[in-house]
């Protein structure tokens, strides 16, 4: 239930209850389904901009976004208020009408330690609004810190239950989360972007806190095609990738063009959920997929494929997966939001560590979660795999990374490539769309937080397959293509 | 021997013929020597994996039925519940279509008007895959659960509405005009000589909608996953283990014969002789 966390304690004319008629921020604005005015979002850019912190309790940082501190303070400034008058809202505001706000809160202030209590509540995540969540994820090695962090504890040290759910699809996942039976759920990194513009779904505002996983993707071709290892042999090969909006798509689009394959005319890309491409390409139907894993060492496992060439090699270091949720969400629940925030930070930075990977594979691979034998899952997390074509065991030990920060640039970049295969058009504005979705500027808060570090800046340059991406200048990164639409 | 017996018979000497053939010549190459840490990791010698033999499947079925309603979180449950969870959804959606089809179609049956008023509409929407409904469904009623009932509702829908229209426009016009000579209300003509009289042909189409229901909930919910037996075959087919998938065909195909038959049993209740 959201509380009526930010409306100030010590006014008398402001009540801390929730009625019909209320017309507090927090209730006008899912009334009004959250429409960010652009005067709003430039406050959160400005805020963004120069990290965080700021407003306070005025109307207008309400609508728009207090930090998650600040919530947090006014939330227990208020929970301690109406603990000491039992609820009863009408005796706070004769008690406020007679001896002042000020006087409330000195007299509060001499009786409780304010500030200790806050820290106290903080350290132990505030009053969270709704413990039991919902949280979907695709099974794959992806969502690993989202998974694990429910057999290995991440939820429930930050006081959460969280029931995580199998879910079949990408698509299904969007939409289990646009009609709210998620509360959160594992997503690709380009499509909070594209729910967030409305681009192949109904529009909604979607905030992306946490990158899940960087690298990790691999293309896979059937063994028949062991001697076909330069892409310019592929004309006429059938593709896979598990989404029209995933790195998988763009990774491979940019992987077949940058070797002269138009990859909507020479080769065929279909979307195939991955649980299904393992069968697909053992019955023929696809020649090789672009997909997450464990389904690219599922396919050497079963004998049916070889890996042909990890995606790290396309760009080292691109984001794939992430963890996504609605503003509503995380403006309606700020406590809950920041919990669960913070658990899956705390989750992917234990991910990253190498040195717990075998611990996770064996945590991840049964059948509530990954579903998937063990090894297969090792052979993913620790990078000490077999590729198919060598008689030998191979050690990439960042075949798959997990790094929660989600650099605005990985977004822009997401965008030029959307722009160039014709998924949005129009004047894009890279920039602001990045800001809005990606919440970098929080999760450098959180990590830092948690002791880790965090990067002092939100963009920056990349070099892929040689081409070197300027994040200042897109629109001619786009137009710096030979093929596209 | 009675026919009966011999049919048994052979029928048993069929089934034993067939999964000793496929247990015959699915035998994995037996390793002589432990794996190396690269074979292990390649999933065997074998050449390639292959379709599990029925002793598998058996070792598995006793595995799953020895304790079929344990709940090991939302993502894995026992056979019992999920299979109770999918057929606590055919029938909720079943039972809601057979509330509407039933009466509408008695509607249908009983005025010529109706009839041609309705016709156009009920052949354009019966050849609908029931799938199809699932993402319009969910947009719209913005909950798979139900969606996945409403899917069952509308595929179960057509087969009752068409066979009760059916059935009460094919009871025989001298009965009716026997009532009417009675003066029977039209009420009392429809539930004391319409009833009776189409009441075969209405479990008919019940009987080949709960068909369709079972098969429908499979798809369904191995599209929004989460419970169900058709998630069941979806989370094991992720995993490609087909001894699983084998074993839960198996699974689907009994509680299909079982709906079938208590409906059938159900149709021997209400027929009659003329």
């Amino acid at each position: 239930m959201p509380i009526k966390s930010l409306g100030n304690p010590y006014d008398d004319k402001v009540g801390l209850t929730h009625t019909s008629k209320c017309e507090c921020a927090d209730c006008a604005a899912s009334k009004a389904g959250i429409q960010l005015t652009q005067k709003q979002r430039s406050e959160l850019m400005e805020r963004q901009a120069d990290g965080v912190t700021q407003p306070t309790s005025t109307a207008q940082s309400q609508t728009a976004f207090p930090s998650s501190e600040d919530m947090m303070d006014q939330a227990i400034e208020n929970a301690i208020v109406r603990g000491v008058f039992g609820q009863h809202d009408q005796s706070r505001r004769k008690f406020i009408r007679t001896v002042g706000g000020g006087t409330l809160a000195a007299a509060l202030a001499s009786v409780i330690p304010m500030d200790k209590v806050k820290a106290a509540v903080k350290e132990g995540m505030g009053p969270l609004e709704k413990t039991k969540l919902k949280v979907g994820f695709v099974p794959i090695t992806c969502a690993t810190p989202i998974i694990m962090a429910h057999p290995m504890g991440f939820y429930e040290k930050y006081g959460l239950d969280v029931e995580v759910i199998k879910t079949a699809g990408w698509a299904v996942a969007r939409d289990k989360s646009l009609n709210g039976e998620y509360d959160a759920s594992h997503m690709l990194t380009p499509m909070p972007l594209a729910m967030t513009m409305g681009a192949g779904s109904t529009a909604e505002p979607y905030l992306m806190p946490a990158v899940e996983n960087i690298n990790g993707q691999a293309i896979v071709l059937h063994n028949k095609h062991k001697d076909k290892r330069d892409p310019k042999q592929w004309k006429g090969f059938k593709f896979g990738v598990p989404f029209d909006y995933s790195m998988h798509n763009f990774l491979l689009r940019y992987y077949v063009a940058e070797f002269g394959l138009d990859p909507d005319k020479d080769i065929q890309i279909r979307v195939v959920p991955p649980p299904e491409m393992v069968a697909n390409l053992r019955a023929g139907n696809l020649d090789g997929y672009l997909s997450p894993d464990p389904f690219n060492q599922r396919a050497v496992y079963e004998k049916v494929g070889f890996i042909h060439l990890l995606t790290k090699e396309i760009w080292e270091g691109h984001p794939c997966c992430a963890f996504a949720c609605s503003q509503k969400f995380a403006t309606e629940m700020p406590n809950t939001y920041a919990a669960l925030f913070k658990s899956i930070v705390d989750a992917t930075h234990y991910s990253a560590n190498p040195a717990n990977r075998s611990e996770i594979s064996a945590a991840i691979a049964p059948k509530n979660y990954l579903n998937q034998p063990e090894v297969v899952i090792r052979q993913v997390l620790t990078g000490r795999y077999v590729d198919g074509l060598e008689n030998k065991v191979l050690d990439v030990p960042d075949r798959i990374d997990f790094d929660p920060f989600p650099w605005h640039s990985m977004a822009v970049w997401i965008l030029t490539q959307m722009k160039r295969w014709g998924y949005i058009s129009g004047d894009v504005d890279y920039n602001s769309i990045a800001e809005q979705v990606y919440v970098a500027s929080d999760t450098a808060k959180v990590m830092k937080d948690l002791g880790y570090e965090a990067p002092s800046k939100t963009y920056q340059n990349y070099t892929i397959m040689g081409k070197k991406f300027d994040y200042t200048q897109p629109d001619a990164y786009v137009n710096s293509f030979e093929i596209k639409r | 021997m009675t026919l009966n017996q011999k049919s048994t018979l052979v029928g048993f000497v069929f089934l034993a013929v067939l999964l000793g053939l496929w247990e015959g010549l699915n035998q994995p190459p037996a390793a002589t020597e432990a794996l190396t840490e690269f074979e292990l990791l390649m999933g065997g010698v074998d050449k390639e994996a292959r379709v599990p033999p029925p002793s598998s499947v058996l070792v598995r079925a006793w595995e799953e039925l020895s304790d079929p309603f344990y709940d090991a979180g939302p993502n894995d449950k026992g056979i019992g519940i999920q299979l109770a969870y999918s057929l606590y959804r055919v029938l909720s959606g079943y039972l809601a279509a057979a509330a509407i089809a039933i009466p509408l179609g008695f509607v249908i049956g009983m005025s010529p008007l109706m009839y041609k008023a309705l016709n156009p509409f009920i052949q354009v929407l019966r050849p609908i895959s029931p799938l199809a409904w699932m993402p319009l469904a969910l947009f719209i009623i913005k909950d798979s659960e139900q969606s996945a009932i409403f899917v069952i509702f509308i595929c179960s829908i057509w087969p009752m509405l068409i066979n009760t229209a059916f059935g009460v426009a094919n009871v025989r016009s001298d009965w009716v005009r026997v009532a009417q000579t009675h003066e029977l209300s039209q009420i009392r003509t429809a539930l004391t000589v319409i009833l009776p009289a189409a009441a075969p042909t209405i479990l008919t189409g019940m009987r080949i909608s709960i068909g369709i229901a079972w098969l429908v909930i499979v798809a369904a919910e191995m599209l929004v996953g989460g419970t169900g037996i058709g998630y069941y075959v979806w989370n094991e087919w992720n995993n490609l283990d087909l001894t699983s998938v084998i074993f839960s065909i198996l699974m689907i195909g009994i509680v299909g014969m079982a709906l079938d038959m208590a409906l059938s049993a159900a149709s021997r209740l209400v027929q009659y002789e003329e």
